[in-house]
């Protein structure tokens, strides 16, 4: 098996043969770049456009004239037209989506009730990932007749409209936002419109993805746009660095706690500052694939050089053609003085590892802390509904949460089962074993994935430990397979909703990193991760 | 519209809550009127949940439902509107929204009022009383009014003539075909390497 072999080599030279050669980086060539009376950057080619969008549409140019976030700047450059006088309602042009099996059928009896054609069958993919068994075995037939129904269907549609399906045998199945990433379809500047709410993840490459619902899959499907409002804009500032043993999910979990579960709701984010620069690309995934937890729809980071090692490899652009889009994408950047709505001010050494204690993605605390008491709570809503998490999740105020016994340790999801993230658990369990009673599961966040952690012995690792390890599926992130909680059961778990029924009716989540996960499954009890560091 | 009102106050009702996954196994839209918030509605045994509100006969009919913030937070599942709509709901009032099922409630006629905090309260209040709980929404003129009076609202205007005129989105959008060509080759002209990618590669497999 090849994986695109030799072409970042060949790139990372072109790139070395990049005429303007202005930034110390050799890899990173600049386009000439200016800064205009305004204080924005743009290339020769942006002003022109710009000039001819100018004329084109309804009053923008003045805004256009002002200095603008990265969101604002990819949305202006997605812009078919304006849909109402302020510009606020507008057509948005999609570059790219993915498809699953469960939120799409629909979507296609639509268009095939409408009689209407799908714009551009190219620019989707489409991946079952979230009904299909991961068990060792992988078989197309299925023992949940909803489950055949739907995958079923979903190679008919895409056969009917011609688009590629990676179906439950494909070698590169996987759950379709680690598989977009991995196969080189997100790049800096796209909008990705998709039908999952974490699509945010595509943001870690310096894109516009957000989830949409089954309408809007049809609606993207025939006319290659979506009807879209602009957000706000919030600046999320991570200073310092993360202290040793604090993951990405950590920070992005600090973050839902200290904004709240709809404190993003109406805004997209961008991620800034040193320790999201610190930050690998991986990293940068999880963090914006969970801002989707505090409302935010869509989560950016502005595209670096780490972000254009990731993907030279994976985009399988020609030398010439990845200059070109390097150049491009190294303006993908917020100007100076482009103003967001809300700034958010997080220091990074202050976070610990995280868990949730609630049914609610913001019910988390750092892992020293304990059960929160209700009675301390003065405002009555929040008190009923702490009092009603509480009473799910079996939990009486004032215990210590590494006093929490778990029944199961679950690392999976599009959050949190990259290659990093199974590194990371192996580190804490290699060479010990999961606590008696405690049925420990990894789930590869594709099958890509899985074969590189096999090439590294991380299967072994994991298996030795106690863990299963099995095929690449969403999985029991929200038990829509066969992976499920037993009613009463508790989970230490990797993803990212800790709602009620989510893993399994009467479950109990609780949310932390996959070292976190690990660390709790070898205790039998929510675990610090640090306890198991390497060297520690 | 006019019809009876439920309080539903929790906050951050999620839709795994509104319309549990179990439900989600179709491939049409049939069905969800029973899924639609499965696990408060019935108990273990399938039984009716007598202490759910709209288990009880004041808010069996219930046309709108008062619901806390954030509702409809979490997964992008269309089906819970769908639900929602099989049960009757025309219209949900709160203080906020999540935004993809926001944006799912208007592609389906429904009504997600966004108030502030006090009329919302105002609204838990008289919904939840028998006596009190009928309500109309004319959304032409913008108005609500409960047992307790009228309240105006703010509604943007395009997505006020989507849910008044029930439009098909996907045909009008059509109708701007030539320029979402001519939006597209331009586009893709000035970035050539998005042609790339979007086809598996056979080295990948």
């Amino acid at each position: 098996m090849r994986i695109m072999a030799g072409v970042g080599a060949v790139g990372a030279a072109a790139s070395r043969d990049w005429p303007i050669n202005l930034p110390a980086s050799p890899k990173r060539p600049r386009a000439v770049k200016w800064i205009n009376s305004f204080g924005f950057c743009m290339t020769g080619r942006d002003s022109l456009s710009l000039l001819s969008t100018a004329v084109s549409t309804d009053g923008r140019e003045l805004r256009l004239q002002q200095p603008r976030t990265l969101y604002d700047k990819i949305v202006d450059a997605h812009c078919v037209r304006t849909l109402d006088s302020t510009g606020r309602q507008l057509l948005l042009y999609v570059d790219r989506t993915v498809l699953n099996e469960y939120t799409s059928p629909q979507a296609f009896t639509s268009l095939r009730a409408a009689q209407r054609d799908v714009w551009r069958p190219d620019a989707a993919l489409a991946v079952v990932d979230h009904v299909n068994p991961t068990a060792a075995r992988r078989v197309r037939e299925m023992a949940d007749a909803g489950g055949q129904k739907q995958t079923d269907y979903f190679a008919t549609n895409c056969r009917d409209f011609g688009i590629e399906l990676y179906d439950i045998l494909h070698p590169l199945q996987g759950i379709e936002h680690v598989v977009m990433t991995e196969t080189g379809r997100v790049m800096p500047g796209m909008v990705i419109a998709a039908g999952d709410s974490h699509t945010t993840t595509y943001g870690a490459l310096g894109c516009l993805g957000f989830g949409i619902g089954t309408s809007d899959i049809e609606h993207y499907l025939a006319t290659q746009t979506v009807i879209y409002s602009r957000l706000k804009t919030m600046a999320v500032e991570v200073h310092g660095a993360l202290g040793p043993g604090v993951t990405p999910k950590d920070l992005v979990m600090a973050l839902i706690r200290q904004v709240g579960a709809a404190g993003a709701t109406g805004y997209a984010i961008e991620f800034r500052g040193p320790a999201i620069t610190a930050m690998s690309v991986e990293g940068r995934m999880t963090i914006c694939n969970m801002a989707v937890e505090c409302g935010a729809r869509g989560a950016i980071v502005a595209p670096d050089d780490k972000a254009f090692d990731y993907l030279q490899p994976k985009v399988g652009l020609s030398p010439a053609m990845w200059v070109h889009a390097v150049a491009e994408w190294g303006l993908l950047c917020s100007d100076p003085e482009a103003p967001f709505s809300r700034t958010v001010l997080i220091e990074g050494a202050a976070i610990e590892p995280m868990v949730t204690w609630g049914t609610s993605p913001d019910q988390a605390l750092p892992i020293t802390a304990t059960v929160p008491d209700p009675c301390v709570e003065p405002d009555p809503e929040r008190r009923r509904d702490i009092e009603r998490s509480l009473r799910y999740m079996g939990l009486e105020p004032g215990m210590r949460l590494t006093d929490i016994p778990i029944d199961r340790a679950f690392i999976g999801s599009c959050t949190n089962a990259r290659i990093e993230d199974l590194r990371d658990a192996a580190n804490v369990v290699r060479g010990r074993h999961i606590a008696a009673g405690v049925r420990g599961m990894v789930v590869p966040g594709s099958s890509t994935v899985k074969r590189q952690a096999e090439r590294e012995g991380l299967d072994r690792v994991f298996s030795d430990a106690g863990f299963e390890w099995r095929q690449s599926g969403c999985s029991m992130c929200l038990a829509m397979n066969d992976d499920v909680l037993a009613a009463g059961e508790r989970c230490a778990s990797s993803t990212n909703r800790n709602f009620e029924g989510r893993q399994g009716v009467a479950g109990r989540t609780h949310l932390m990193s996959p070292a976190m996960v690990a660390a709790s499954a070898l205790n039998g009890r929510l675990a610090d991760s640090r306890v198991f560091a390497v060297g520690g | 519209m006019s019809g009876a009102a439920a309080p539903l106050p929790a906050a951050n009702i999620d839709t795994d809550v509104i319309m549990p996954k179990r439900y989600l196994k179709g491939i049409d839209h049939s069905g969800l009127r029973d899924g639609l918030f499965h696990d408060l509605r019935f108990d273990a045994g399938g039984e009716p949940n007598p202490g759910f509100i709209l288990n009880q006969p004041s808010w069996a009919d219930a046309v709108f439902l008062v619901v806390g913030p954030n509702f409809g937070c979490g997964s992008s599942r269309e089906h819970a509107v769908w639900g929602l709509r099989q049960l009757g709901i025309r219209a949900l009032i709160g203080t906020s929204f999540a935004g993809i099922f926001f944006d799912n409630c208007a592609r389906n006629g429904l009504l997600a009022l966004s108030l502030d905090a006090q009329q919302v309260g105002r609204l838990l209040t008289s919904s939840a009383d028998p006596a009190r709980n009928l309500m109309t929404i004319d959304l032409d003129a913008q108005t609500l009014f409960d047992a307790d009076g009228a309240i105006t609202f703010e509604i943007d205007p395009l997505l006020k003539s989507m849910l008044l005129e029930g439009l098909d989105s996907v045909g009008k959008t059509l109708k701007d075909r030539a320029a979402i060509s001519a939006f597209e080759s331009s586009y893709l002209a000035a970035r050539p390497w998005l042609l790339k990618g979007a086809r598996t590669s056979t080295d990948q497999a």
